[in-house]
């Protein structure tokens, strides 16, 4: 996933937790960068129509930004569940963190062939959890489902 | 969060062998239930035959060197058995439409991996963290590996285009 994508997701995760544009603050903290690199990035999303940045309010997503916000989530949602399920990998969500970088949704999306996804993703995705909320959050039992539709 | 594209560590570095692994099971389980499919179709075709016959071979060989790398490194093991049954479950009970979604497909789990490799390469020359196995041999491994899905994509574009 390339950096664009990953701010788009953090700034669509941040304006549902804080229900309203994302501060600019809390965006570097969330993607562990600086403020100042964080608002060079943002002016580069305003040049391709995929945010808007309000002075002293912080940054929304456009309709076009929401659409790719969605499509970097539900990325991000399969190589979560990839490794919960395929993987039984405990520590997903610090591995997912390290490893979206590094995915690509190419190859996301071949990977998704092996996992079963709900249909409601990326509306599935817990901001404040930082996970799918159908998986397991601990030490143990990743694969089983945390919650049933 | 990290932003950017680098590999830091052998427990990384292992996972994302381990995805790779998991990548050619799935064209190895495709291509040769794709094999295996032909047998039933009206005309067989010597040069698809030929091909998946090719790419599941080279799949397996693939994995084998992607397992010796994740042997040397200090990380916890997965259970591949299981993935690969998982793997051989899912395509088991699919049906190719025709030659050319046969084709198709397999161009798909070409590029994808390609794609894989080369932004794994990208990103272990990002960093010059080293790791528990020797990082030329690593990187040259992997190069080899990238290269040869090149050539897949070319020869299934090749057939694709003759066809």
């Amino acid at each position: 996933m390339n950096t664009a994508d990953q701010y788009v997701k953090a700034i669509y995760l941040l304006q549902q937790m804080e229900n309203g544009p994302a501060s600019t603050g809390a965006l570097a903290d969330r993607l562990g960068v600086s403020p100042a690199s964080a608002n060079e990035m943002i002016g580069k999303l305003e040049s391709r129509g995929l945010a808007e940045h309000e002075k002293y309010k912080g940054v929304k997503l456009t309709d076009e930004g929401i659409v790719q916000a969605r499509d970097a989530l539900q990325t991000y949602c399969i190589i979560e569940r990839f490794l919960a399920n395929v993987l039984s990998v405990s520590e997903f969500r610090a591995e997912a963190r390290e490893l979206e970088p590094v995915i690509d949704d190419l190859v996301a999306e071949r990977l998704d062939t092996i996992i079963d996804r709900n249909d409601d993703c990326p509306d599935c995705f817990d901001p404040e959890a930082d996970a799918c909320c159908h998986l397991k959050i601990g030490t143990e039992g990743a694969e089983t489902e945390q919650r049933a539709d | 969060m990290s932003v950017g594209h680098r590999v830091t560590s052998d427990r990384q570095l292992a996972r994302l062998l381990q995805i790779g692994i998991v990548l050619e099971e799935v064209v190895e389980a495709r291509s040769y239930h794709h094999y295996q499919s032909l047998d039933d179709a009206p005309a067989l075709d010597s040069e698809i035959e030929s091909l998946l016959e090719h790419a599941a071979a080279e799949s397996a060989e693939h994995r084998k060197r992607l397992e010796a790398l994740i042997e040397d490194l200090d990380a916890e093991s997965i259970p591949f058995e299981e993935i690969k049954t998982l793997v051989e479950a899912q395509y088991g009970g699919t049906e190719p439409d025709d030659f050319d979604d046969i084709l198709y497909d397999q161009l798909c789990n070409e590029e994808t991996a390609y794609k894989f490799y080369d932004d794994l390469i990208g990103a272990l020359r990002a960093s010059d963290e080293s790791f528990g196995i020797d990082r030329d041999h690593l990187i040259d491994t992997l190069v080899e590996i990238r290269e040869e899905e090149a050539d897949g994509v070319e020869e299934v574009t090749k057939l694709m285009n003759n066809r």
